[in-house]
């Protein structure tokens, strides 16, 4: 157990390779071990933010989707109701175009009618006429007796 | 056993001398052939064997934590810098915990302190013959490998750290720190002496505790691996008994070295924070 000059040489040794350690070794392996942290916080933090990212493209998708379904659902119902409303018109339609049809049938029939009527009064009187001069078999003054037969005829 | 008819004594002391290198007393300079050569060498002379195991295991350590420093990725480390870096964390989170001023200094002084007190005790953990006779064979008689068991080596590193403690004291403090040493513990003027006494036993109890703790935790480890392989000599019966016993001390022996590195590694860094803080 002797003290000698080798505590010195120790004592030297000791400073140099703290020396060495201190310049070498700590500082670059430290600033490395700080970047990496920094560089997995910051994955870490695209990590996140990129699932945020995703969640807000998730929902505004659904929004749309939902929203879409609904105008389909609205442009459908006005389809049908504008159908309805088509049909509808067209029965309108059909039903006054019928009634137009109708009314029109009617008095043709009536102008008929009285046609028919007139042709009838005429051939009646002219009937009657020749009857009475068959009547007669004189020669009556015709023009007496057409007074009388128009008379007549209008009775008819 | 170095030789066969060596006394279990002599086997002792043998392996208790280091290698040295001084001035003979007829004035040249030369490696001591036995413990009497080396003990009248005195003071000016060098423990070659600890200095060059010390030192070795110095350069590896820079060489390795060098290496592993220059190729430092910020990407995925490899083995080694990722060893690097877990030891480093791992200092660093100690020297944290315990010092809290500013001083750039301090990591790495833990660090080296850490790791070179370690692999010199790691030394502990080669048989005790093999190295010697390796060195016998090669002429060299006297080799002892674990440089914390020669008591210049913690010495050495207490005075380091000594010195730090010192010089940190008054750069941080200034005259504070000289105050430190007469109005404390008792703040009156009549007491100045006491506490010039008891602080300045204080202070130099710290080196030497240091010193003191890990030199005899060493040496008494390496005592016992030499004591354990004297009854190699001793009969079948007790050189098997003497096998499993040094088996058992290596493996506790494990803990023991880091245990006193950290330990030294922490009182370093408590030291030198004192120096840093007021009380």
């Amino acid at each position: 157990m002797n003290i000698n000059i080798t505590l010195f040489g120790q004592m030297v040794s000791f400073a140099v390779f703290v020396w060495f350690c201190m310049k070498f070794v700590w500082p670059a392996l430290t600033s490395a071990m700080e970047e990496r942290k920094k560089k997995i916080a910051e994955g870490l933090d695209a990590a996140d933010r990129a699932m945020h990212d995703l969640e807000l493209a998730q929902n505004k998708a659904t929004d749309q989707l939902k929203e879409a379904r609904k105008e389909a659902a609205e442009l459908i119902e006005h389809a049908n109701k504008r159908a309805n409303q088509i049909v509808e018109e067209a029965k309108e339609q059909a039903r006054t175009e019928g009634d137009r049809l109708k009314a029109a049938a009617r008095d043709e029939i009536d102008q008929e009618i009285n046609r028919a009527r007139e042709e009838l009064r005429a051939r009646v009187a002219a009937l009657v006429v020749t009857g009475a001069e068959r009547i007669l078999e004189s020669s009556i003054d015709e023009q007496a007796n057409r007074e009388l037969v128009d008379k007549l005829s209008a009775q008819l | 056993m170095a030789s066969e008819n060596q006394t279990t004594t002599e086997y002792i002391q043998h392996h208790l001398q280091n290698l040295v290198f001084g001035k003979h007393p007829d004035g040249s300079w030369g490696l001591a052939h036995s413990p009497e050569e080396a003990a009248e060498m005195g003071f000016w002379a060098f423990h070659v064997d600890s200095l060059g195991w010390s030192i070795g295991l110095g350069v590896i350590f820079c060489w390795l934590f060098g290496r592993a420093a220059r190729r430092a990725t910020t990407g995925v480390p490899g083995p080694l810098q990722n060893f690097v870096e877990w030891l480093l964390e791992f200092v660093d989170g100690t020297v944290k915990d315990s010092f809290h001023g500013r001083n750039k200094i301090i990591g790495p002084l833990a660090l080296t302190v850490f790791t070179w007190v370690f692999l010199m005790n790691l030394m502990d953990l080669v048989p005790v013959d093999l190295v010697p006779w390796l060195f016998s064979l090669a002429g060299v008689h006297y080799q002892k490998i674990v440089p914390t068991t020669d008591i210049n080596v913690p010495v050495g590193l207490a005075l380091g750290v000594f010195v730090l403690m010192i010089y940190y004291g008054f750069k941080v403090k200034g005259a504070g720190y000289l105050k430190e040493f007469i109005l404390h513990p008792f703040n009156h003027w009549a007491f100045i002496p006491v506490n010039l006494f008891m602080e300045v036993v204080g202070l130099l109890a710290k080196p030497f505790s240091l010193a003191l703790r890990l030199f005899g935790n060493m040496f008494a480890g390496e005592m016992i691996f030499i004591l354990i392989a004297t009854m190699y000599s001793a009969g079948l019966i007790l050189g098997i008994f003497g096998g499993a016993l040094q088996l058992g001390w290596a493996i506790f022996h494990i803990l023991i070295i880091t245990l006193q590195a950290f330990i030294f590694m922490v009182l370093t860094v408590v030291y030198l924070s004192q120096s840093h803080e007021d009380h």
